[in-house]
């Protein structure tokens, strides 16, 4: 493939595509519009499947839908439509319906400013729909990456039967940079873990050695219920306690156990003691510019990127915070990520670096907060 | 009846724990059996049939039923519904909603599901009132009546869900009650054969709620209200406006033959693949 010079977001839905994504539903919203653009005129070539729906609850129901259909399906919006999405964020984590949800983050509360950046929906995505769920959340740091990051959605998604947010930011979304992107056939996809028992034998949310039961689609033979209420092993309506539990403790052990394969991060100069630097999205490229000069000044910095914030890298935090003297959190939002931080690596030892008005942080706030100015 | 015992039997899922949550009484039952019925005289395969519901009291239809079943959010269940049958087009979606969740939180999804055109059966058990939740008024109560929410009658004047369906540009529409279940088995069957988007209301009622707040009696007497209050539409014809205002009027009210959406799509792809070769030759030609 030859080098082109194409937007986060655009890279992103070659990265849809490319993991073998066949179905998107969206309703328009900046910042992340381009996705659903590009979507509606490739999809169509590739033997997939675009719509437009009539708003964000709907295109995240169809997306189930769909999902359930036996395709891999996608939604993209931003800050209002993510709200309107989190009712259906629970349904498919409650169902275990892999789908994957993309949120270019715009400057918020409301409607707030569509065209500025912002990392102020880091804890809606975590906790955004009501009650106890496992999720995951990833964050690229640039074009590539937004395709790579993309595939990697998918495959988490379709791996664990999960809802997978993939959270941008406005900066990455519209950003261009020169990329090159992988053949397709050459990208490695996961494909969810489908079934060929007897369909008498077939226990939708039953017990596997994975804790990820294996999933059919509606019209393989398999005629099972899907409810969001709480289950049983046949998918029936349950009140039973000692039901609702085991299913609890499945799903989380689902995530939890996998945390390896699941959080990603990018380390460098780690070892050194003195001050590291935590970041994601595109407060991690000024993080990037900020080391650069405090190394060029003689300070001893480290820096932390991560490309998977929930689940949470609290084993990667608790190693950093034994030795650093300090821990640098530039966030566009009033410190988000940071509260994590601190849960971890304990208040005294974090240093918050924040800017929640549509601007990026600037490799001078972040190299201030290094030397402790 | 025998007969038609066994026929049910076939279409309910032996795994699933009966009795079922309907108050006994409940309009609901019938509505159910006459889907059975219609499934069964079309023969459809069981494995190609896909409910889609969505919450209340009538949501908790496609659980008993063996088919591939989905339970979805309150109003949500034509969106879920669009997905599934936009992705599988090869498989019979019917959705099963309740006059509270297809009208009230539910009542964009329907203008637009309507709109599209897609291959969807909706069916919409109209019973006047929220049940599940006890009784607060939806937007088909009729005005001035009593309900939980309404403790000194309803003020705002009801939501026509047949009418709505036309305008927003259904293929296929159809009022009918409880009391005229063999009518229901009927117009579900039509709807269901019908290529476009299909809509049934089944009145119905809710003795438990709206029944004993406006104090309509036992069951039996609300079935006896369905079979005097309703004209055909051919009876209809002959009352004055102000007669047909107070009757629920049940016949076929809209049969038109449109495109569908999924076609649509289909024809859309090949235009655009069309396009990608003509561009594939050009950008073959420069190299």
């Amino acid at each position: 493939m030859t080098i082109r010079l194409m937007q986060g977001n655009e890279a992103l839905g070659w990265g849809a595509i490319a993991a073998g994504c066949r179905f998107f539903a969206g309703y328009p919203i900046t910042p992340s519009t381009e996705i659903a653009e590009m979507l509606s005129r490739e999809l169509p070539r590739c033997g997939g499947k675009f719509i437009q729906m009539e708003d964000e609850i709907a295109s995240l129901a169809a997306v189930i839908g769909a999902s359930v259909g036996g395709l891999k399906s996608m939604t993209a919006t931003s800050g209002p439509g993510f709200s309107l999405m989190q009712e259906h964020i629970g349904y498919a984590a409650m169902t275990e319906i892999p789908c994957v949800v993309v949120n270019v983050q715009r400057l918020g509360p409301s409607t707030g400013q569509p065209t500025s950046a912002s990392q102020g929906d880091v804890m809606q995505a975590r906790w955004g729909t009501h009650g106890d769920h496992p999720i995951i959340a990833i964050c690229p740091t640039s074009v590539r990456q937004s395709f790579d990051l993309a595939v990697t959605a998918f495959n988490f998604s379709e791996q664990y039967r999960t809802p997978v947010i993939l959270l941008l930011d406005e900066v990455i979304g519209h950003m261009r940079e020169p990329v090159e992107l992988p053949e397709f056939n050459t990208v490695k996809h996961v494909e969810r873990t489908g079934t060929d028992v007897p369909a008498e034998w077939y226990k939708p949310y039953g017990d596997s050695i994975s804790d990820v039961p294996p999933m059919a689609s509606f019209g393989e033979g398999y005629r099972y219920h899907i409810t969001g209420l709480f289950h049983d092993p046949m998918g029936y309506p349950t009140q039973r306690l000692d039901e609702i539990d085991p299913w609890i403790e499945r799903v989380h052990r689902k995530i939890q156990r996998n945390l390896n394969d699941i959080i990603m991060v990018e380390e460098d100069g780690i070892q050194e003691t003195g001050v590291i630097v935590v970041a994601y999205g595109a407060s991690a490229r000024s993080a990037r510019h900020a080391v650069k000069m405090a190394r060029q000044r003689r300070h001893k910095v480290g820096m932390l990127s991560l490309l998977t914030i929930w689940p949470f890298a609290e084993e990667a935090i608790d190693r950093i915070s034994r030795t650093a003297k300090r821990i640098v959190v530039p966030e566009m939002n009033l410190g988000q990520l940071a509260l994590e931080v601190e849960r971890v690596a304990g208040k005294r030892k974090v240093v918050r670096v924040n800017r929640a008005n549509g601007e990026m942080v600037t490799p001078q706030m972040i190299l201030n907060a290094i030397e402790g100015r | 009846m025998s007969q038609e015992r066994h026929t049910a039997h076939e279409y309910l899922r032996p795994t699933k724990k009966f009795p079922n949550v309907w108050c006994s009484g409940c309009g609901i039952g019938i509505v159910m059996g006459a889907l059975i019925r219609a499934i069964d005289r079309i023969g459809l395969d069981k494995d190609e049939v896909a409910l889609v519901s969505g919450i209340g009291c009538t949501g908790r239809m496609p659980v008993y039923m063996d088919f591939n079943t989905m339970h979805t959010t309150h109003g949500r269940a034509l969106a879920f519904a669009t997905g599934l049958k936009f992705a599988r087009p090869d498989l019979k979606v019917i959705t099963i909603m309740g006059d509270g969740d297809a009208m009230a939180i539910g009542g964009n999804h329907f203008i637009h599901a309507a709109r599209r055109n897609i291959d969807l059966t909706a069916i919409v058990v109209n019973n006047f009132i929220y049940g599940m939740t006890g009784g607060q008024y939806s937007p088909t109560t009729p005005m001035n009546a009593r309900a939980s929410t309404a403790p000194f009658g309803t003020i705002e004047p009801p939501m026509p869900i047949c009418e709505l369906a036309i305008a927003a540009g259904a293929s296929f529409v159809a009022r009918s009650t409880i009391y005229h279940a063999v009518e229901l088995d009927k117009f579900i069957e039509r709807a269901i054969l019908k290529k476009g988007f299909s809509l049934i209301e089944a009145v119905g009622y809710c003795h438990t709620t709206f029944g004993r707040l406006n104090k309509l009696g036992t069951p039996v007497d609300m079935m006896k209200r369905l079979k005097e209050n309703s004209a055909s539409l051919s009876e209809a014809e002959k009352l004055t406006p102000e007669e047909r205002e107070n009757r629920i009027v049940h016949g076929v009210l809209r049969d038109v033959d449109q495109p569908e959406y999924t076609d649509l799509y289909n024809q859309l792809v090949e235009r655009a693949m069309e396009l990608k070769s003509q561009e594939g030759r050009r950008s073959g030609g420069a190299r």
